[in-house]
């Protein structure tokens, strides 16, 4: 025998197919590596849908739910309030008014734009109380011209603690204000007139 | 200090003194033959679970809803046949009975039976669930032939005494099925994917092979110095 | 390129550590079948050591919650069955390999001179292993895990005089409790690992250093061509390493089959009581450790207690593993490899690889009038093995070794 059987060209075809399918045996080894990172079946289990009874609410009252382990507010707008959000003086002052910006992302597409609440519904509100800039939970503050956020200027909505986010009765943030963009809007339906399932988007009618 | 020296010299004997209790239980049991991937055994089995067993037995490792995608069942079907009014789709599968209240019908807590089939087997369940008699002696009037004084009455009868012997055996079959099911849900997952894993490290084991064979050429014709 | 490399290597010994131990790294080129185990073994550490990390994010150390979490890694979490199989499974695999690889240097004579502490390290290595795998044992708390530790730890109890005080000293407890576990738990995923680790390096080095022996057991580097290069040697890097890689896919290719088809191999991988949560009240029908563990189970059964106490047995158990430390001394062989070997100790070899797989099997059976008498058979044939050794290898005629190793 000689050296002449000795193929290099064969040889580094070989180990060019064995790199590359090795590779994609590390890859297909690394997946369920990675996967379990993922929330788990329990966590999925306990961040199932919330239901909320809305029969109590009164004008102006908030609740709070827990939801994927966020706090979600629920709460109901009287007319003067839904006038100021529509009002040019407000819009003017808002970063992405009619969420087609920066915050297209933030609310499912079947809420108004304005009221950022399902139609026919306008007085409720369902917004995921995390500020957008940090993740802290903005106080709710509704009453228009509050001395300490600007006075006439303020509309009523909700202010940012740590980093002074402001944002209106709808989640709509103020321009000039650290966080980016509108406070976001979770997935919700109508179960019945008074009781909202969150979690799982309104079907289509 | 002295019990405790004794309690170590007892239990390094233990091998020895639990032989005999080994030795008198051996009980024949029959060969149960469940198929975990027939998906209408492991479907029926579910349902009649939940009929005869749910109502004292948890099994609490396990979720409804794993049950429906294994199984094939929407969450409307699992929600409407097999949970307990009140529970939700994800919720592990618990017992509607008070713990209280078994202690005192049963003599103890009913055993969770999430793992009965690993710890026991399926033949076990098989022939014990099939092995029960009439001894009037004991509370609920039988006795089991696998399981001796088994606190637990026949909750099968009226199934036996609707069914042929060999309907009978299926649904206990099935049954099994479903245990062996809930001891190990990934074992559907398993069979299936084993079966590529072994083909894909088979044609990597090729080409190493065959990479192997032509780099040690070198070796064989004594020229590998060449190469450097 | 070189540019790069030379940028590191002003400040790093990267081109020299890689020539040094992998490109002119010369390797006898006779490495049959028995020579796959070592890196084989490798493969497995690293396998335990990132399976373990990760079930390490699931699992939870806590005796009222560790047997949920096992089954919550089984079912919630995705794919956390494979992991833990191959953590559990990839234990039995690791001790197949370690077993098979020591077994070759009772073969080839690989623990002679000069491999004298590569040796010791290697057994050192293997104490560590056992007990990282009796430590991982009792984490799943089912049943096996609580009365396994608790005979396997009433054992100290024995030892005169300062046993009961020990015995609660290494428990935390006046049985396998809480704080058993949760200690264990520490020596399992930080201590051991981390020894584990340094010392697979320092017998590393302690190889590379020395060379590797060979099926022949003759010495490579004593015959040198002109540039000093051993004749018989070929690089390690790209012969081995490519044909380890074949190795190491094959031996992944039969882990999946059995991971995939009978992860608990019937009940010797994973014990059917293991998964019965562990109960202090009620003790299971038949106590058997894991498979890995029952030859020197056994030993400890074979001997009766004297003066009324266990520890004659448990040192006999000791000792079993311990006597390994002194093979070096007490071979008298001139000649290393069971090629050149003579007939008796050929013999003796082939009865030592009987008596340790009979007090395997027996280690795993519940004791009987028959069984007790074979255990302390096989027991006294597994010592005879190494106290008779000084005296059958100097005697018996052995072949005559070649200078250059056979194909």
């Amino acid at each position: 025998m000689s050296e002449q059987t000795i193929d290099l060209k064969k040889r580094r075809f070989l180990t060019k197919a064995t790199g590359v399918v090795g590779a994609v045996g590390v890859g297909f080894v690394a997946w369920p590596f990675l996967s379990t990172w993922k929330p788990s079946a329990k966590t999925k289990a306990a961040g199932a849908p919330v239901d909320v009874d809305i029969s109590k609410l009164e004008s102006g009252q908030l609740v709070r739910v827990l939801w994927r382990k966020k706090p979600v507010w629920v709460f109901k707008r009287d007319e003067s309030a839904l006038d100021a959000l529509n009002s040019e003086d407000l819009i003017s002052k808002l970063a992405d008014p009619d969420g087609t910006g920066n915050s297209k992302n933030q609310q499912p597409k079947y809420v108004s734009s304005n009221y950022r609440s399902i139609e026919n519904k306008e007085a409720i509100a369902v917004i995921v109380g995390v500020c957008t800039h940090l993740g802290c939970s903005p106080t709710y503050r509704p009453e228009p011209g509050a001395s300490d956020l600007g006075g006439d200027s303020w509309k009523g909505g909700f202010y940012c603690p740590c980093h002074g986010s402001k944002f209106d009765l709808a989640g709509r943030v103020y321009a000039g204000v650290p966080a980016p963009t509108n406070l976001e809007i979770p997935p919700y339906q109508y179960l019945t007139d008074s009781l909202i399932r969150i979690g799982i988007d309104q079907k289509n009618t | 200090m002295k019990n405790l020296k004794s309690l170590a010299l007892v239990l390094s004997l233990f091998p020895l003194s639990f032989s005999v209790f080994a030795a008198g239980g051996k009980v024949h049991l029959d060969h149960a033959d469940t198929d975990i991937m027939d998906r209408a055994s492991l479907q029926n089995g579910a349902k009649l679970f939940m009929n005869y067993c749910s109502g004292c037995h948890a099994i609490s490792f396990m979720r409804y809803n794993r049950i429906g995608a294994d199984l094939g069942l929407s969450d409307e079907l699992i929600t409407e046949n097999l949970m307990f009014a009140g529970s939700k789709p994800g919720e592990t599968m618990v017992t509607a009975m008070p713990e209280g209240a078994a202690s005192k019908w049963f003599g103890g807590v009913p055993p969770d039976l999430s793992l009965v089939a690993r710890s026991k087997g399926t033949d076990w369940i098989y022939t014990y669930l099939r092995s029960f008699y009439n001894d009037e002696a004991r509370i609920f009037g039988v006795n089991n032939k696998v399981l001796v004084n088994a606190s637990m009455p026949d909750v099968l009868w009226s199934l036996r005494e609707a069914q042929s012997e060999a309907e009978f055996d299926n649904s206990v079959r099935d049954i099994t099925n479903f245990l062996d099911y809930v001891g190990e849900p990934a074992k559907l997952i398993r069979l299936q994917l084993g079966k590529w894993v072994l083909l894909f490290l088979g044609v990597l084991f090729v080409l190493t092979y065959m990479l192997k064979k032509e780099y040690w050429k070198d070796v064989k014709y004594g020229v590998w110095r060449r190469r450097d | 390129m070189k540019n790069k490399q030379s940028w590191i290597d002003q400040r790093f010994p990267l081109s020299k550590v890689w020539n040094e131990h992998l490109a002119e790294y010369y390797t006898p080129r006779n490495f049959n079948f028995w020579y796959f185990f070592g890196g084989l073994a490798v493969l497995m550490l690293g396998m335990q050591l990132i399976t373990g990390i990760f079930l390490t994010m699931y699992y939870k150390p806590d005796a009222a919650s560790a047997f949920a979490s096992v089954e919550y890694i089984m079912r919630d979490i995705e794919w956390g069955w494979l992991i833990r199989y191959l953590h559990s499974t990839g234990a039995s695999a690791f001790f197949v390999i370690i077993y098979l690889h020591m077994f070759r240097a009772l073969l080839y004579g690989s623990y002679k001179g000069p491999r004298e502490f590569l040796w010791i390290l290697g057994m050192l290595l293997y104490v560590l292993l056992a007990a990282e795998a009796f430590f991982g044992y009792v984490l799943p708390w089912g049943q096996m895990s609580f009365w396994g530790a608790q005979v396997i730890i009433s054992l100290f109890g024995s030892v005169p005089l300062i046993g009961p005080d020990l015995l609660v000293w290494i428990l935390g407890d006046y049985a396998v409790g809480d704080a058993t576990l949760n200690r264990f738990f520490s020596l399992h995923v930080i201590v051991l690992p981390l020894l584990l680790v340094v010392l697979v390096f320092l017998h590393l080095v302690a190889l590379h250093h020395v060379g590797s022996n060979n099926p022949d057991g003759i010495e490579i580097k004593e015959n040198k061509d002109k540039d000093g290069i051993p004749k018989d040697g070929i690089p390690f890097h790209p012969y081995f390493t490519i044909k380890d890689s074949m190795v190491v896919v094959g031996f992944i290719w039969i882990l999946c089959a059995v991971i995939f088809y009978a992860p608990a191999l019937n009940g010797y991988f994973l014990e059917h009581a293991n998964f019965v949560e562990a109960n202090p009240l009620k003790t299971p029908e038949h106590i058997a450790p894991v498979w890995y563990l029952t030859p020197f189970y056994s030993v400890l059964r074979a001997i009766p207690p004297m003066f009324g106490s266990q520890f004659p047995g448990v040192l006999a158990m000791f000792a079993a593993i311990l006597i390994f430390f002194a093979l070096p001394w007490l071979d008298r062989s001139p000649v290393k490899s069971i090629r050149y070997r003579s007939p008796i100790y050929k013999w003796a070899l082939g009865i030592f690889v009987v008596s340790f797989v009979m007090l395997g099997w027996l280690g795993l059976k519940p004791v009987t009038p028959t069984y007790a008498l074979l255990g302390r058979i096989a027991t006294a044939l597994y010592f005879a093995y190494f106290i008779l050794m000084p005296w059958y290898t100097s005697i018996g005629k052995t072949k005559e070794v070649p200078t250059r190793v056979t194909e």
